[in-house]
């Protein structure tokens, strides 16, 4: 029996056996609604969620107080760009972020635009993955209400400069908004030193559970932001419905372990990912990291294995999950759009793969995946119509292909 | 997404990849799709003189689907006359290897490929 190996810790997480145990009190014995201020059953879960609340915001450096529970990141992007958009719409009406930002941030703003009037502005990003900071400077206006734009990106694993991002911002009075789903727990992140005023967390990327995230609201200078769903006015108005303590908790715990292992965790993964890059590297030419070298987490290799389709890569090493950037796993047969902003070529972007490494993968693990891929390019080359041309000395470019 | 074991036999033991002699006048060759499209089939015949395809040789770069359509089609046309060669459908590949519909199109470029193929050979061979 083949052994499968997890390389896809972008797509989610195991939760942390850690976490789990901290959860399982609140599926059974301690079952009260968080909102019941009457009797001991709801102060008990009540306390249960605030504790949770102060973990979140520890990471973050925040007050306990502006943090909000949600169902996810997602979620909580809706809620930051659509609450601010509803609140402050007749003000200003122009929102900036960004063409590699998640489908959930960037299908926000087209709502905004299509439904709302609101202009929004996509900024490019640099070959590196990385926005410019010039480019933002001179793309806001007196109307623009919002910066949105990622902490770490999910698909290619760079980091968005936010500090430098969150001063602009504030120079210009404009509220910053960061989705942090993959920046949590992989990167140093202080609200207030980075003039922050909104900031999605998602649980299930750090370790914790699926179904539960947070949304960091500003109180001073405040923040405002539209509920989008009605009810009984929970999480300070602004998300109601009642709290699911076991999965706030699971949240806070994850957000926890992270604050004591954040540094350790990073070096380890540090190690693994040159590992896994100098051992395919040595034994495969043309082998090219997508997104910055400088600037990005450790977990993340975005890598196009120049001739050889990724799907077919990943079929030939199937007991490895890993994630295609390829077009041919999806039914749009489009490959990725954000390995399109950063200008890499479409022959190269059908190449991609997305190799994730997190809390539980191993240096065995890491050497099997080596081999297995060191393989499955060497026989797929050896079948690749193109890497004999390119052998040849033929240029690829200078063939009149027949798109289909 | 689940593919059939025949589809995963070709991807995992493809038949006939190599190449023969381009130059050659019994030689027809076919180079079909773009790069930029995720997908590129290169496919040879060597033809005898009683218009039997004698081999045939494919090199493919695109996913399983596409190495396996090319896979298929090389054992099939072995044997053939040229004319039966050039009468196989996208259809039938497409049957054989229970393709999924997203990945229909890689079926329709080895049939391209096969007919690009017998295309070049007859050019090469007009009286």
């Amino acid at each position: 029996m083949i052994k499968n190996i997890y390389f896809d810790y972008q797509a989610t997480t195991p939760v942390d056996p850690r976490v789990i145990k901290k959860m399982i009190p609140y599926f059974g014995e301690i079952y009260g609604n968080p909102h019941s201020r009457n009797h001991p059953f709801g102060w008990e879960a009540e306390e249960a969620v605030e504790v949770a609340r102060e973990n979140v915001a520890e990471i973050i450096k925040a007050n306990p107080k502006e943090i909000i529970f949600t169902s996810g990141a997602t979620e909580s992007n809706n809620l930051a760009i659509k609450g601010l958009a509803d609140f402050y719409g007749d003000k200003k009406n122009h929102i900036i972020t960004c063409v590699t930002e998640h489908k959930c941030v960037l299908e926000s703003c087209r709502f905004l635009s299509e439904k709302k009037d609101f202009d929004v502005t996509y900024l490019p990003v640099k070959s590196d993955g990385l926005i410019d900071l010039e480019v933002l400077k001179k793309s806001i206006t007196p109307k623009t209400l919002l910066v949105s734009i990622m902490g770490v990106h999910n698909e290619i694993g760079v980091i968005q400069p936010l500090s430098e991002i969150g001063k602009i911002c504030r120079e210009n009075d404009v509220f910053f908004h960061t989705d942090c789903a993959q920046a949590v727990g992989k990167i140093d992140l202080d609200v207030n030193n980075m003039n922050i005023d909104l900031m999605s967390i998602s649980g299930h990327k750090i370790y914790g559970p699926k179904g539960v995230g947070a949304l960091y609201v500003r109180r001073k200078p405040r923040v405002r932001i539209a509920a989008m769903m009605s009810g009984g006015g929970q999480e300070r108005g602004m998300r109601s419905g009642t709290l699911s303590p076991a999965l706030c908790v699971g949240l806070g715990e994850a957000c926890k372990i992270y604050s004591g292992e954040m540094n350790q965790e990073s070096k380890k993964l540090e190690k693994l990912r040159t590992l896994m890059l100098d051992g395919i590297r040595s034994k495969c030419d043309e082998i090219y990291l997508n997104g910055s070298e400088v600037e990005r987490v450790p977990g993340n290799l975005n890598l196009s294995f120049a001739y050889i389709e990724g799907e077919s890569l990943m079929m030939g090493i199937k007991n490895l999950a890993v994630s295609s950037g390829s077009a041919c796993t999806s039914a749009s047969l489009e490959p990725s759009y954000v390995l399109k902003a950063l200008g890499v070529e479409e022959e190269l972007a059908h190449t991609s793969l997305r190799i994730g490494l997190g809390r539980f993968t191993s240096e065995e693990d890491v050497n099997e995946a080596v081999e297995k891929i060191v393989n499955e390019v060497n026989r797929l080359r050896a079948l690749s119509p193109l890497w004999e041309m390119a052998q040849e000395g033929v240029d690829l470019t200078k063939i009149n292909w027949a798109a289909h | 997404m689940a593919y059939s074991k025949k589809l995963v036999d070709h991807y995992e033991n493809p038949r006939n990849v190599g190449s023969l002699d381009k130059e050659s006048k019994e030689v027809g060759t076919g180079l079909v799709g773009a790069p930029a499209c995720g997908d590129v089939m290169k496919l040879q015949i060597k033809v005898g003189d009683s218009g039997i395809i004698e081999d045939a040789k494919f090199k493919t770069f695109g996913c399983g689907s596409a190495i396996a359509s090319s896979s298929l089609i090389t054992e099939w046309v072995k044997g053939k006359s040229v004319d039966e060669a050039d009468s196989i459908k996208n259809t039938e590949i497409a049957n054989h290897l229970a393709l999924p519909p997203v990945k229909i199109h890689c079926s329709v470029l080895a049939e391209d490929a096969i007919k690009a193929a017998i295309a070049d050979y007859k050019d090469k061979n007009k009286k």
